[in-house]
């Protein structure tokens, strides 16, 4: 039985990676990756604490995630090549035509 | 409705609002459907309207007999109940309110039909045959309104008639309002329209005031209850009341010195004349008197006053009339005259004297006027045949006389009204003739004739109580039998003064059968009220009303020398006009040796020309400089325009615009605005497009929230 120390910082650590990579990465697909690497930290830290409690509970919020996860890739990836078809690029900051 | 007094058997007593709505009824058809009705047809309904309320007042009369002269008060509707004022819309039926129905109605009655035959050419004559059905809807409104003014049972009620009856005066005598006399385009006749309006406006303003005391000292208007009030109330308020009812008489009623207006009264249509300034509204002022005896009979100071002015006028206006050349202007003055005697008797406490002598008047007096519309007409006829040859007769031709006015199409103006074109009309209109011959005879007071009687009866009345009065209405007497005989002379004898009166028609039977009527009245009118033991009939009738009532027997002196006087006028009248008849242009043969007093007579002694003096154009100044100097430059130019206006507008540029609108408003919402902009100016900058800022206000934003959830 690992200690859910470890759980809990490889959980922030991912978090922290996947945030960076939202933060400063400018190709969309490398963003995507980065917010499923946060989902995937969460649910990390959900499943985690789920079995420290013994409740499944956690574990039921994970396959909830999973799911909007799943779904919100199929929306995304198809507006990116909605995207890549009329920009030739999928660089976050040429798509700033949104600004005050 | 509900009847009041419910002790007296009231039997016809419901008919009575049919008084005042069978003329109306009258007048809603005439008015709705008058345009498409034929002539007969509107005069039909007309006549049956005033024939009805000539009915109704008969079995109203008959009525009042069986209740052996108890008035019955006869409730129509509530009208007005303020505080302690209580008034109801009552009509009041006694003997002598049914007595002035009957004149009203029956010698209105008889002025309709020959009305119909009178307006059917007037209205030729004046290029307008579409203004006929109007004609009649004003009579029957007259009717309606004369209606109201006698059966009242209050003041007020009397006073909405006494309105009413003066707005048809108006309306009749302006009824050819934009011509004048003699069909010229002119403002004459609406003028005398006007004047006849304002100079009675002057008197009603003298009754209000009467009303406002009686009410303020009496506390009532309804006519027992004010008699009751006055029997213990200061006789000062009574002398107040009686003088300022007698402005309101000296208006209606024509006296001195509010009379003007009744001469130009004669611009209205002959049977105008005849109902309204002769036979009825213009005694409203005498029955008024009569059925305020109550109050007179308190306050013998008044009463000398009203017999004093009654007098003067009868002498005054007689004057006047022996110096006029028009056939009506004589009649009008005469008629002034006459009220005058009327008023002198009621003045004198002899109401039924005083009465009497109205119905008479108005018989005879509607006799003369009717007859001198004959006349006219007869004169118009003559004129028109030899201006369009005598085969065209154009009172029987609808479509004959449409080539443009009547004066325009003849050249020089013609007056058919004027006595010195007249001469020897006997002979062209016979029955005209005798008709005004009867007239003539009862207006002069020659036995056995209506008006020998009834000015008989106020002249011994006069002498046993006031001689002055008895001295001033024998010369006025005297000057009466004068002028009627001058009339007579130049109007009927003599040689034809002008082609019109060689070539007069004689009216038809529609306009003679009336008078025909109205003469045998003339001649037997006098048998009301003889004056023999146990022939005193009105006297008796109007006793039930009156209460106290003086029955003199006849005085072979008195009766004597009017007699001797009226024949010795009419005798000097045929000395000065018909021994040596007028001749064509030749001027009254009494203006030599009367000289300036002829003058003054035949110019109304300038009285108008002296009100213009002194109170007309004065006033006028007044107005002018009111209007011009108070009213535009004072209020207008000063007051308003400067002071109000320049106020106002040095309020809204300097304080409101300036400083509250530009300095205030304007920078606040300016302001407000800058701000904003100022505002969003930074606020968008945050908006840069770049999602990845957008990402990283996000978790600026958790980490902040969470921070506070964990530190605080």
């Amino acid at each position: 039985m690992v200690e859910i120390n470890y759980y809990i910082i490889l959980s922030a650590v991912l978090f922290t990676i996947g945030a960076l990579g939202v933060l400063v990465r400018r190709n969309a697909l490398i963003i995507f990756m980065s917010i499923e690497l946060m989902l995937n930290s969460a649910n990390l830290a959900m499943v985690a604490f789920g079995s420290v409690l013994e409740s499944f509970s956690g574990q039921i919020f994970v396959f909830f995630v999973i799911a909007v996860a799943a779904a919100e890739v199929a929306v995304g990836l198809a507006l990116i090549v909605e995207i890549f078809k009329s920009k030739r690029s999928i660089d976050v900051d040429q798509m700033n035509s949104m600004k005050g | 409705m509900e009847l009041i007094q419910e002790a007296v058997p009231t039997g016809f007593a419901y008919l009575a609002p049919w008084l005042v709505f069978a003329p109306l009824l009258g007048l809603l058809i005439n008015l709705l459907f008058g345009q498409r009705f034929s002539e007969r047809m509107i005069g039909l309904v007309a006549s049956l309207a005033s024939g009805a309320a000539f009915i109704v007042s008969v079995l109203l009369a008959s009525t009042v007999s069986a209740n052996h002269g108890e008035a019955i008060r006869w409730q129509l509707a509530e009208w007005i109940h303020i505080g302690t004022l209580s008034l109801d819309w009552t009509f009041r039926i006694d003997s002598l309110s049914t007595t002035m129905m009957l004149v009203v109605s029956g010698v209105g009655t008889l002025i309709h039909i020959y009305a119909i035959g009178y307006m059917h050419e007037d209205v030729r004559f004046k290029n307008d045959p579409g203004r006929f059905a109007r004609f009649f809807v004003f009579l029957n409104l007259f009717i309606a309104a004369m209606m109201i003014l006698v059966s009242g049972d209050s003041y007020l009620m009397l006073f909405v008639g006494w309105e009413g009856v003066g707005l048809c005066s108006f309306l009749l005598i302006g009824f050819w309002y934009e011509l004048d006399t003699l069909g010229r385009p002119s403002w004459a006749n609406s003028n005398a329209a006007k004047k006849a309006f304002i100079t009675n406006r002057i008197g009603d303003f003298g009754f209000l005031i009467a009303g406002f005391i009686m009410f303020w000292a009496l506390g009532s208007f309804q006519f027992d209850e004010v008699f009751e009030a006055a029997q213990t109330a200061s006789p000062g308020f009574i002398v107040a009341i009686t003088l300022f009812m007698l402005i309101g008489v000296a208006g209606k009623s024509a006296q001195i010195p509010l009379y003007v207006w009744l001469p130009d009264a004669m611009a209205g249509p002959t049977p105008v004349s005849a109902l309204i300034h002769a036979a009825t509204m213009v005694t409203a002022g005498v029955y008024l008197i009569t059925r305020s005896a109550e109050l007179y009979t308190l306050v013998p100071q008044a009463q000398y006053i009203v017999a004093m002015t009654g007098a003067v006028t009868a002498l005054f206006a007689a004057t006047i009339a022996v110096g006029q050349y028009d056939i009506k202007k004589v009649l009008a003055y005469s008629t002034i005259s006459q009220l005058g005697f009327m008023v002198a008797a009621v003045g004198m406490g002899a109401f039924v004297a005083g009465m009497f002598h109205l119905i008479t008047h108005a018989f005879f007096k509607a006799l003369l006027f009717l007859s001198a519309g004959s006349v006219i007409l007869g004169m118009e006829r003559g004129h028109h045949n030899l201006a369009h040859g005598h085969n065209n007769d154009h009172a029987h031709g609808e479509g004959s006389n449409e080539e443009g006015g009547h004066g325009d199409s003849h050249g020089e103006v013609f007056d058919p009204g004027d006595m010195r074109n007249m001469g020897g009309l006997r002979r062209t209109m016979p029955v005209t003739y005798w008709l005004y011959m009867i007239g003539t005879l009862a207006l002069a007071g020659i036995f056995p004739f209506a008006g020998f009687w009834s000015k008989d009866e106020i002249l011994l009345d006069a002498s046993l109580h006031y001689p002055i009065v008895y001295l001033l209405l024998s010369i006025a007497a005297f000057f009466t039998a004068f002028y009627m005989g001058r009339q007579i002379w130049m109007v009927f004898f003599g040689g034809h003064r002008s082609e019109a009166a060689a070539h007069a028609v004689e009216s038809k039977p529609i306009i003679t059968v009336p008078l025909m009527v109205l003469a045998a009245l003339s001649v037997l009118g006098g048998a009301l009220n003889l004056p023999f033991e146990g022939f005193h009939q009105l006297g008796h009738w109007l006793e039930y009303t009156l209460h106290e009532v003086e029955s003199l027997a006849l005085d072979y002196g008195v009766a004597g020398i009017s007699t001797v006087l009226a024949l010795a006028a009419i005798a000097l009248s045929w000395f000065i006009y018909g021994r040596n008849p007028l001749r064509t242009g030749q001027p009254d043969p009494l203006k030599g040796p009367l000289g300036m007093f002829f003058t003054g007579m035949e110019n109304k002694w300038f009285v108008d020309e002296g009100y213009f003096a002194t109170i007309i154009n004065p006033f006028k100044k007044l107005s002018q400089f009111l209007a011009d100097v108070i009213d535009w430059r004072f209020w207008h130019d000063w007051f308003h325009e400067t002071v109000i206006a320049g106020t106002y507008n040095w309020v809204s540029n300097i304080a409101l615009n300036r400083y509250a609108d530009q300095q205030g408003i304007d920078r606040f919402a300016n302001g407000l605005g800058d701000v904003t902009q100022w505002l969003s100016a930074g606020a968008r900058r945050i908006q840069n497009g770049f999602v990845r800022s957008y990402a990283l206000s996000v978790l600026l934003g958790v980490v902040l929230i969470l921070g506070y959830l964990i530190l605080r």
